[in-house]
């Protein structure tokens, strides 16, 4: 099954993901709706993307009162279901990674779908930071991790 | 807001703080003007000349500070990442158009405001803390003193928000150094003409924004074809692509210091032969941690350089320590040639931190190194001796340009008469020819003995001396559109025209001018037509630029500039290049002048003419 995979070192920060994403959603140029985010993290120089990485143990899908959350056997993307949420918000806090988002307009939980097995930031990234590729594990997380940890243990040595 | 918002591109709204009464208001934005005009530098340059008397003091309440940003802004438009500051220069007594880049324009659109206008002066230390539609003024005393880093570390921390996004002056804006900058996310500043002196004596320390709207677009699918098609391009220009990605502006230390027009000592040369070790080649393979973008730029040249070990703790200062045990931006080609070859400084370490302080301390790296240089020609001729400079200020002095980055903006000791600005500087110590610039705003990194067609771009500079308005170096060294010869005065005057004109229309919608290194008005224009549903022509799109300059123009006159002011120093006009590749030369800028009047539809003084003004509406 196809995977989102993050390459820390070729993003620029350009945020070209998060624009991209924010505009397959609302029609408009408006960050704060994208479910993919930049972490900058300038005194280290480390600019790290970050979103959904599907859980195959969702949280959020387990924690859902209504049931609003399923799989899409396409991608295996965990997706909302507009019209089963009732925006209580608990899956928001079911999530270990700050990815599941609620949108006060709507009332309604929001995250990653892979778009449907076409991701628009992966086509938007500039420079490659972005792939949609074949794995069987999401292996990126732990390359993440380790990069900001790297920052911070930088910091820490300073 | 958005309820009476019918506007796509533009957010439709205006933002008005008076300082001195504490009023805010918001108004439409008048959309014929901003038709006219399109955003940014046009926009802002209109509003101010209908709202402002050009004669005021800058540093007075009667200035006007205008931040701009334009329909583009905000937008995934490749380098949709700009604003303008309009105001009247601390520096120059002129209007001048600050850009930046960053995130801060875009946050300032997302919030709902295509413009900020700053009236009046502040009775207290103050800041503007806004977030979407609330916009409140609240006191700034215990942020007074901070540099700009610090200062954005304690307004996140106070006001709670990780995401805000912060434009704040730094000391040398409060101690009003009159090239004192207005930086942004840390590392980017509208840097020139003294914008961050004209905040301080508003008494405004920063405007710290968080926006969660979004920019709309008149017709998307057209918009979308319009981005990729640039994009497109962009990939394809060896500039924007590869040149400017691998090595920066920097690239460009190596390539004018070969032409002989690297700018050495204060002009006195223009051959540097420490050129290699203060080179993007040098910084990249040395220094560079990482490429840093500003908001949706595909190009990303910023420069992400450390001090490793020893570095570090080369050239002690005061300011910040723990500064130099992390990342920070640049040098860019500017500033590396100011600090360095114009201070005939080759230590590249030296730059790095000069230039990071120039950034904390918020200056204008490129006057500060610029007047620094003219200071050490002042110490260099015996004008001023070590009583009163207390360091050795000597050409090469690596420890005296990082000392002399701290003394001025805190005006401490002979940084007080640096951080008046050259022109300023050397007039006050009877000596006004060692000043290297143009109404009052010292030269960029290009000696327009050299390159003829910079001589003609900087004397008609409206802000003042600046390679970001004529840009002629791209044809007459890097040979786009075509190669010009640099030595040649033929056919100067017409492609300054073309660039200065060009150049203003780019600034007016929100995008960056490195994009016209690969692209030019034909694949913006698309984007900007489908973003806000005005169906622009090419010919409209220049015919905006001519109007924004001679807008410009005219403001200049109501503030008391003439044809006059149109010219170079002695030693550029008649003290010929004593060596290297271009020995021999001087700028001939008489040859240029009077075809560029006669080709800008203005009289042989420089006056427009009223049948150019009727032409571009301006009666």
């Amino acid at each position: 099954m196809k995977q989102l995979r993050v390459i820390t070192e070729k993003c620029t920060s350009c945020i070209q993901c998060e624009l991209a994403c924010a505009f397959v959603q609302t029609g408009t140029f408006q960050p704060s709706r994208s479910v993919i985010r930049v972490h900058i993290f300038d005194e280290q120089a480390v600019y790290a993307p970050y979103t959904c990485f599907q859980c195959d143990e969702a949280w959020c899908l387990t924690a859902c009162p209504v049931n609003a959350i399923g799989i899409d056997p396409n991608t295996d993307a965990k997706v909302v279901m507009d019209d089963v949420c009732v925006g209580c918000a608990v899956c928001t806090v079911a999530c270990p990674y700050g990815t599941m988002f609620y949108n006060p307009d709507s009332h309604k939980a929001f995250k990653c779908d892979l778009c449907g097995g076409d991701p628009a930031c992966v086509k938007s990234c500039p420079t490659g930071a972005l792939e949609y590729v074949d794995m069987d594990q999401p292996d990126w997380l732990a390359s993440w991790a380790d990069k900001v940890n790297r920052g911070f243990q930088h910091m820490q040595d300073e | 807001m958005s309820e009476t918002n019918t506007m796509h591109g533009w957010t439709g709204t205006v933002l008005r703080v008076n300082l001195t009464t504490g009023t805010i208001t918001k108004e439409p934005l008048n959309a014929e003007w901003a038709r006219d005009y399109v955003g940014g530098r046009g926009l802002g340059v209109k509003y101010l000349s209908e709202e402002m008397d050009p004669s005021v003091d800058p540093l007075s309440p009667e200035n006007k500070m205008i931040f701009a940003t334009g329909p583009l802004t905000g937008t995934n438009a490749s380098c949709g990442s700009r604003y303008m500051v309009v105001t009247k220069g601390a520096l120059t007594n002129a209007i001048t158009t600050s850009n930046s880049g960053g995130f801060w324009g875009p946050e300032m659109k997302f919030a709902g405001y295509d413009m900020i206008i700053l009236e009046g002066k502040a009775a207290q230390p103050s800041y503007l803390w806004i977030y979407d539609d609330r916009v409140e003024l609240r006191e700034a005393t215990h942020l007074w003193g901070k540099t700009v880093w610090q200062t954005e570390e304690a307004l996140r921390t106070e006001l709670g928000v990780p995401d805000t996004i912060i434009a704040s002056i730094g000391p040398a804006g409060e101690n009003l150094v009159r090239f004192a900058c207005i930086m942004n996310d840390l590392h980017r500043a509208a840097g020139r003409s003294g914008v961050g002196a004209v905040m301080g004596s508003k008494n405004l320390k920063a405007i710290a924004l968080r926006g969660t709207g979004g920019v709309s677009l008149a017709d998307p699918q057209a918009y979308l074809e319009g981005q990729w098609a640039m994009k497109e391009k962009l990939r394809q220009s060896p500039v924007t692509a590869e040149g400017l990605p691998m090595y920066g502006t920097e690239v460009l230390v190596n390539v004018i210091n070969e032409h002989g027009a690297l700018p050495t000592r204060n002009h006195q040369q223009t051959v540097f032969d420490e050129a290699e070790n203060i080179s993007g080649e040098t910084l990249t393979e040395t220094r560079l941690v990482a490429n840093k973008a500003c908001f949706s730029c595909t190009i990303a040249c910023g420069r992400v350089s450390t001090l490793p070990g020893e570095a570090s703790s080369k050239y002690s200062v005061t300011t910040n320590p723990q500064n130099w045990k992390i990342a920070g931006e640049g040098p860019e080609y500017e500033a590396a040639w100011a600090m360095g070859s114009e201070c005939g400084v080759g230590d590249l370490d030296a730059l790095i931190k000069a230039n990071w302080l120039c950034n904390d301390l918020g200056m204008d790296s490129i006057s500060f190194g610029a007047s620094v240089a003219a200071a050490m020609e002042l110490f260099e001729k015996g004008v001023v001796s070590q009583d009163e400079t207390e360091i050795p200020l000597e050409f090469g002095s690596a420890e005296a340009l990082v000392a002399m980055a701290e003394k001025t903006a805190y005006r401490q000791g002979f940084g007080d008469a640096v951080a008046e600005g050259s022109k300023r500087m050397t007039e006050t110590l009877g000596r006004p020819e060692f000043f290297m610039g143009v109404r009052g705003q010292e030269f960029a990194a290009y000696e327009a003995r050299a390159i003829q067609g910079m001589g003609l771009g900087y004397a008609t500079s409206n802000r003042g001396a600046c390679h970001l308005k004529a840009y002629t170096v791209a044809a007459e060294i890097l040979g786009l559109p075509r190669q010009m010869d640099p030595r040649a005065t033929e056919e100067k005057a017409e492609i300054t025209k073309i660039f200065q004109d060009a150049t203003s229309t780019v600034d007016a919608t929100g995008l960056c001018q490195f994009l016209t290194f690969g692209v030019g008005l034909e694949e913006m224009l698309p984007q900007l037509s489908a973003a806000t549903g005005v169906p622009y022509t090419l010919e409209e799109l220049v015919h905006i630029g001519e109007r924004i300059w001679n807008l410009e123009r005219l403001w200049n006159e109501r503030a008391g500039f003439t044809g006059k002011d149109d010219t170079l120093p002695k030693r550029i006009l008649e003290e010929p290049i004593p060596s290297g590749p271009a020995k021999g030369e001087v700028n001939r800028l008489g040859e240029m002048l009077p075809e560029y009047y006669e080709l800008r539809g203005w009289d042989k003084d420089g006056i427009i003419s009223e049948a150019k003004k009727k032409e571009l509406g301006l009666e």
